[in-house]
């Protein structure tokens, strides 16, 4: 007889096993000599404690009541609980605090999708350093970490995760106008985005430029294409990728979203062209720590480490 | 196909029109007209319209064709929806038997609606966003027999020319949304195949 796991889930036998540590292992050393070290964080949290970090609870799809009444969610996103314990643990601390994990986190999932409901994540959070300085610390470490793992052909997808956001703004599209635009764009339909910037009957330059800007992505030269504050920050973050050496395998994607709540400015997707899918990503959350506590500047990434195995093995075939 | 793109084209009611497209395109299709058994050709996969997007977003393909209606049913695949084709239109509508009311006289009498239909998403999302309580009543083909047999009371469909609707004996009561064939995209193709996707997408502009 086969008692069943449930979806989304699975066992993980010694020869996977093997591969997964040491790529756990690998990351694990990158961010260790980087100066990151490694944090635990349960597994379950007060449900409230995750709400103050994003009120969905980023999307956290499983709850139990405790013995007490109280309702507890299993994480569906590591940063959060580490905000959480910067506030609890580092309160007064004023120098840069540079915290890596290795942590599963579950979500809920359509059934039949594929998707995983218990993934293991790795990560680093970089706190009390901001602006591009930050941004580029982070990316290059995950960079040469994914390198270091072995990995080749990986990329860097670079946005903004404001911009599209101030651009509405800009042309006073604001609020609860400026969410179904923002919707059809993290749902990456561009013809309904097209169609919604159409009916706001704005200016031809201004139409134009909301319509073209989800498909700007390539390199440096895509930042011509939009004025303003993001476009210069990329820039410097560029700017200092270079001098790290990794500004090529960075793409623009100006049309970037990311679904958690708490991004307030640049943001990041690796890609492999081995595997269709977002190998992990991260970003800038200034305002993430505030919530908690004493506001801090905050960057970080995550990778799913059972989707970089995939693309280890992609890439050696 | 061109650039060293694969794209996933719909066998079925869009699959005539989607390979005059790639024709026009300059993409070779006598290969797959002149076979309709074999599902893989270079650079071109063959699959049930309603498969494309989950091939798409696999990455077994680059890009894809597919109908809106698709999109609209998994609304959860991550996939960019980049063109809007302007073929294969049809009206996603409500549909009732010609002379009585079942719909109005169960709301009347029981509060809620029963509903067949092959889009259980679509449909339940039509009634809850028109206030109404539905109870969806999936199928897989020939919906219209539905009301007929007294399964459900009005079905949600997909329609082009209304026809089959007239010879079941049912009429259009509601309009849901248009639809038409899209063009989609796989999110890390989108990027790292940049160049060649905004080539074709320009191309495909430029017959329009």
């Amino acid at each position: 007889m086969i008692h069943p796991v449930p979806p989304g889930t699975r066992d993980v036998l010694p020869d996977e096993m093997r591969e997964l540590r040491a790529l756990s292992g690998s990351l694990h050393d990158s961010f260790d000599r980087a100066g990151y070290g490694e944090v635990w964080t349960p597994a379950l949290e007060y449900e409230d404690v995750l709400r103050r970090g994003d009120e969905r609870v980023a999307g956290a799809g499983f709850r139990v009541f405790d013995d007490r009444g109280h309702v507890l969610a299993l994480r569906s996103d590591p940063t959060i609980p580490i905000a959480r314990l910067v506030a609890n643990r580092y309160a007064g601390e004023s120098g840069p605090l540079r915290l890596s994990y290795f942590a599963h986190a579950y979500r809920a999932v359509t059934r039949g999708s594929g998707q995983a409901r218990e993934f293991l994540q790795g990560g680093i959070e970089l706190i009390g350093v901001g602006g591009a300085e930050g941004d580029a610390e982070v990316i290059a470490l995950v960079d040469s970490a994914l390198a270091a793992a072995g990995l080749r052909r990986h990329r860097i997808g670079l946005g903004d995760g404001m911009l599209y956001r101030a651009l509405l703004a800009e042309n006073d599209v604001e609020g609860e106008r400026a969410e179904p635009l923002l919707e059809s764009l993290w749902r990456r339909d561009l013809v309904g985005l097209e169609a919604q910037v159409d009916a706001l009957g704005l200016g031809q330059a201004a139409r134009d430029l909301l319509v073209t800007l989800p498909t700007l992505r390539g390199g440096p030269e895509v930042l011509d294409r939009v004025p303003g504050p993001a476009a210069e920050h990329l820039r410097a973050v560029h700017q200092l990728l270079a001098e790290r050496g990794v500004a090529e395998r960075v793409i623009f994607d100006l049309g970037l979203l990311r679904d958690l709540g708490y991004y307030t400015g640049t943001i990041f997707e690796v890609l492999d062209p081995a595997v269709a899918f977002v190998l992990g990503g991260g970003g800038r959350y200034d305002e993430l720590l505030g919530r908690f506590g004493e506001a801090r500047p905050a960057c970080g990434a995550g990778l799913d480490i059972q989707r970089v195995h995939v693309a280890q093995i992609e890439e050696g075939s | 196909m061109s650039g060293g793109l694969t794209i996933a084209i719909p066998r079925g009611s869009l699959f005539e029109e989607t390979l005059d497209l790639l024709d026009a395109l300059g993409i070779s299709t006598g290969e797959v007209r002149g076979n309709d058994r074999r599902l893989v050709f270079p650079g071109i996969l063959t699959v049930r319209p309603s498969d494309v997007p989950t091939y798409v977003e696999h990455g077994a393909a680059d890009l894809g064709i597919t109908g809106k209606d698709v999109l609209m049913e998994q609304a959860e695949r991550a996939v960019y929806e980049l063109a809007d084709l302007g073929y294969g239109h049809c009206r996603m509508i409500v549909a009732e038997p010609k002379d009585t009311d079942p719909m109005g006289e169960r709301m009347r009498r029981s509060g809620q609606v029963r509903i067949a239909t092959k889009y259980p998403r679509v449909a339940a999302a039509h009634f809850t966003a028109t206030g109404r309580q539905a109870e969806i009543v999936e199928v897989k083909g020939s919906v219209e027999l539905a009301p007929i047999t007294g399964v459900a009371d009005a079905i949600v469909d997909l329609t082009a020319t209304g026809k089959t609707l007239v010879e079941n004996g049912l009429v259009e009561r509601e309009h849901i949304w248009e639809s038409t064939a899209r063009l989609i995209a796989n999110p890390v193709s989108h990027r790292l195949k940049a160049a060649q996707i905004d080539e074709l997408l320009e191309r495909v502009r430029g017959l329009s």
